[in-house]
Order: C-alpha cells, then structure tokens, then sequence
C-alpha cells in the first residue's frame, strides 16, 4: 500500500478546500471499499481526509414531506430508521440486503454511491481494465463476464454497479446533494451516473474534489408500498446477479403509479422507464408486467455467459409487481 | 517552495476495552494490526483481511465492526471492545459461556469475531432492527422473534470453515434468550440439522 497523510475534519469548507488543495486526496467515509482497494493497489491516494466527524450523520424530514439523509448516515442507520421504514420500505429491503452486519455499521451513504465495481478484472492490478487504467483493454467481454452488464454497457467497459441501496434510491427519484469550493450543487440520481461510453473511468457527473452532503428522497406515496428483491449465488452475504426495486399504486385495477429500477444489469442503478410508461394506466395484470419487462429488456445486449440475467430480469418485474398488488389489495 | 507532504505516521492513543493505550502508527495500520502486532491483543484473529469473513469482529462504540478495514489512525476517539473485554472478570459473557456449553467451534479461529458479532446482534435485534429476512420492516409490525432464518441471516458476515454453524445458532439463541429474554425458535440440534 501506498504511504498516505491522514486528518480529521469537522466542517465542510474545510473537508473540500482540503480536496482542492491536493488532487491526490481522497475522502474517507467507512474506508469498507476504499482501504480494501488501497490494499490490493487499485486506489492509491496520498492523503485521506476523513469526513466521519462532519455533521452529515442525520435523517430528517423534509418540509415537503421527504427525507433527507446525511452522506455519513451508515447504512445500519438508514435501515433501521422508523420513518424509511413507514415510508420508503424498499430501501430498508435494499440496505439490509448488502454486505453484512458489521460492513453496514461502518458503510456510509456517500460512499455506497461511489462504491467501485466488483468486476474482478477491475480489482487485479495485473490485468488490463478500461474503467481502472483507460486504454488497456477489456479482458472481461471475452472472459469471465457472467456477472456483468446487459443494459447501458459499452465495447469499452462491461461492468455493473454494485449498489443495492442505490437501486431503491434510484427508483425513488433521489436527488445528491454536494458540496465543492465554489459552492453547493445538486445532481438528481438519474443524472449522478455517467453513460460508459468510451469513458468507463469517469463514473459520476460529480465535480473534481467535490464532497457529497445528503441524499433526498422526494415525497412518493407509492414507495409506501414497495419492495426490493436481490438474486444472488448464495442466500446472504453476496453481491446480486439481478436485483429489483418496485413500487406500484393500483386504483381500480388500473396502475396508478408505478416505480421500477434494475440493480447488477448496469453500470449504474437502471431505471425501468419504458416499463413503467407501458404500465401506467393499463390493468395490474401479469400479462401486462410481463409485456412492460420485456419493452424495457428489448433493449438489453447480453453477452455470452450472462444471457440469463435477461429472464431473470423479466420474472423478478412480473413476481414483484404481483405480489405488490395482490397485498395492497386485501 | 513547496509544501511539505503531510506526514505518513501518527501518534495516536486508543480506547480499547476501557484502557487507553498510546502508540506511533504507520497510516496504512489497520485496527486488526495494531491490536495484534502492536498491543498482543491476539484473540481478535486476521482471516480474509478484506471484510469477508468477519474473523477480526470487534466492537466500535458499542456495534460490530470489522477490524481489517479499519484504519487504527481512524480509531482514535471512539471505544474499541475486543473479544479481550467482553468477560466480567473471570465470568464469562453468556455469548461465550453458550458457544462452550453447545460446542459453537470447532478449530476456534473464527469463534472470537462470531462472539462479538453475537453480542452486538443480539443487541441489534432487541433494538428492533429488521433483517434482509424480516417479512415486514414496518415500524408498526411486531417485532420479528429472533429464529434461526434471523440468527443465520444477522451472522453471515461470520465465516465458519469448520462448518459449526448448527452449534453456533444454537449457542446464538440460547444466548440471546439468557441476556435479552428474547424470544428464540432455535429447536433441538436434529431439528436445525434438517432445517
């Protein structure tokens, strides 16, 4: 590992004019994906600048009748918290589906945002990777690829984002909110990530050195009734193969309103808008879930070992939206 | 001229189970490192070394962390529990007497890091905390009885390669009834066995 400077701030000014003054810092929230890529060489900051002591560790409500969430709330808190619970159950589905106990204490909101890729060709310095050193190559279209992208990928860069908690934000329109030397500045989620294109490095639309300070989750009365469902290799403890976040409001046997995001198909968290679109205003029915999925899928690109995530995707959205509206109306 | 890098090292001083001890870490030291190799406070064992498999479970502020992704320097100012503190004395935590009592091992390396997570679980789940296998995370829901689909879901961040998992749910449960009075569906050894 690399030798690093390390310090403690306490107010926000402080913690970007630190980044601005040394392009070569990084923040350092729960350090739960940072340290273990210092260790292995992937990230090799000069200096952290540990943001844990700021005064973003809170969750209020929003006079419109959101949530605001503070970037150092740990993922524990989020998921615990009554009123995420009342109002947006999926996210806590989402939260609690990631890592394990112990990684969910440390974890930090801001960080699971700008959590890397867990492509294993990213993670070892000894092979090439467009995302880690650009230009190299992409071993992973040809090789080992049964976890990668089916939507959004590019020739330059095949690798998912591996964010569960991102998923439910994204599905409930959530909004970054962030700090920088010139001031403040706000990027809704569907914006936060870049498209791959040839540029598989630079993942967020974030300003060089700028610091995230809440993320806010808008009013939505549909995500009262929602859920997330991860797919993995195992029961517990794993990184999904095809996740979903859902929210549908059925009047009438009608879709009201209805909210679909995507998890590990994408480079970023993957709003199903062609889907919800289809949905809004047809009947609530497995045959209309079904159709809407595979609108939203049409335009999926598999590669070889991953075709499977395509079915997947598509019975995750019917099961889901099922049982969603079959609860909602007993 | 240019100014000078900021320093690679640092004096720090750490709470760990109530004693404050002073050191000089390398930034790069984690929490595991100096509580093994700086301090001999060897029960907290080195597994993975990437957060996987909970081997090196300890307590920050009262709620389990694992100590390979904790950088010692980040440490400083909070309360660090080691498997080392959890004992009164010569009595045993409940969490430890019941992993003896019910054989929750077998080699024992990962045992210190499951006993930790243990303890904090227990008292994660008391604070009504849901799971990823909780049916309903609504705050209005009654609470979830801690059942071994709780237990194995709550500790999985918690590797066993002995595969002692049936004692260790057990050992979890019997614990967490003695300490909480909570509620456990746990059963005997064949039912968990067939579960």
């Amino acid at each position: 590992m690399r030798e690093f400077g390390y310090e403690r701030v306490f107010d926000i000014s402080g913690a970007v004019a630190t980044l601005d003054a040394d392009p070569e810092a990084r923040f350092l929230g729960g350090g739960t994906n940072l340290v273990d890529l210092m260790k292995t060489g992937v990230e090799r900051p000069a200096r952290l600048v540990d943001i844990r002591e700021l005064p973003l560790d809170r969750i209020e409500s929003t006079d419109d009748g959101g949530l605001r969430i503070g970037a150092t709330v740990t993922n524990s808190d989020l998921a615990a918290h009554p009123e995420v619970r009342r109002r947006y159950p999926a996210l806590t589905q989402a939260v609690l589906a990631g890592a394990s106990g112990q990684l969910r204490n440390m974890a930090t909101v801001g960080g699971n945002l700008l959590q890397r890729t867990r492509c294993g060709y990213f993670a070892d310095v000894t092979q090439p990777c467009n995302k880690r050193a650009p230009g190299s190559g992409c071993p992973a279209i040809e090789g080992e690829h049964h976890n990668h992208a089916i939507l959004g990928a590019s020739g330059h860069c095949v690798a998912v984002h591996p964010s569960d908690m991102g998923v439910a934000l994204t599905a409930f329109d959530a909004v970054v909110s962030y700090e920088t030397t010139d001031g403040p500045g706000e990027l809704p989620l569907a914006e936060f990530y870049l498209p791959v294109q040839d540029t598989p490095h630079r993942e967020t639309a974030l300003p060089p050195g700028a610091l995230i300070t809440s993320v806010t989750l808008p009013p939505g009365p549909v995500a009262a009734n929602s859920r997330y469902r991860k797919v993995r290799e195992r029961a517990s403890y794993a990184f999904a193969i095809g996740s979903i976040a859902a929210a549908i409001d059925v009047r009438d046997g009608l879709v009201h309103e209805v909210r679909l995001a995507f998890g590990a198909v994408a480079s970023r968290p993957w709003r199903a808008r062609t889907a919800e679109r289809i949905l809004t205003g047809a009947p609530a029915d497995a045959a209309n879930f079904a159709a809407a999925a595979d609108a939203e899928l049409a335009a999926a690109e598999p590669l070889s070992r991953n075709g499977y995530k395509v079915t997947l995707m598509r019975n995750l959205v019917v099961a889901v939206l099922t049982e969603l509206t079959e609860e909602a109306a007993r | 001229m240019a100014p000078a890098p900021s320093s690679t090292y640092s004096a720090i001083t750490l709470n760990i189970n109530g004693e404050k001890h002073t050191l000089t870490v390398d930034h790069r030291t984690t929490l595991l490192d100096a509580l093994r190799e700086r301090l001999d406070l060897t029960g907290t064992k080195k597994g993975c070394d990437q957060g996987q498999c909970g081997a090196c479970t300890g307590m920050l502020d009262g709620r389990r962390t694992v100590s390979c992704l904790q950088l010692a320097v980040a440490a400083e100012g909070r309360e660090v529990t080691t498997i080392e503190g959890v004992a009164e004395g010569e009595r045993l935590h409940p969490v430890q007497q019941a992993f003896l009592d019910l054989d929750g091992y077998q080699c024992g390396y990962c045992t210190p890091g499951q006993i930790c997570s243990a303890i904090a679980m227990i008292e994660e789940h008391a604070a009504g905390w849901p799971s990823a296998v909780t049916d309903d995370v609504r705050p209005d829901a009654p609470p979830s009885p801690l059942t071994a689909e709780e237990i194995r879901e709550r500790m999985s961040g918690n590797l066993c390669r002995c595969g002692a998992y049936v004692s260790i749910v057990q050992a979890v449960a019997q614990a967490a009834g003695i300490t909480t009075g909570t509620e456990t569906v746990a059963g005997p050894h064949n039912e968990e066995a067939a579960a």
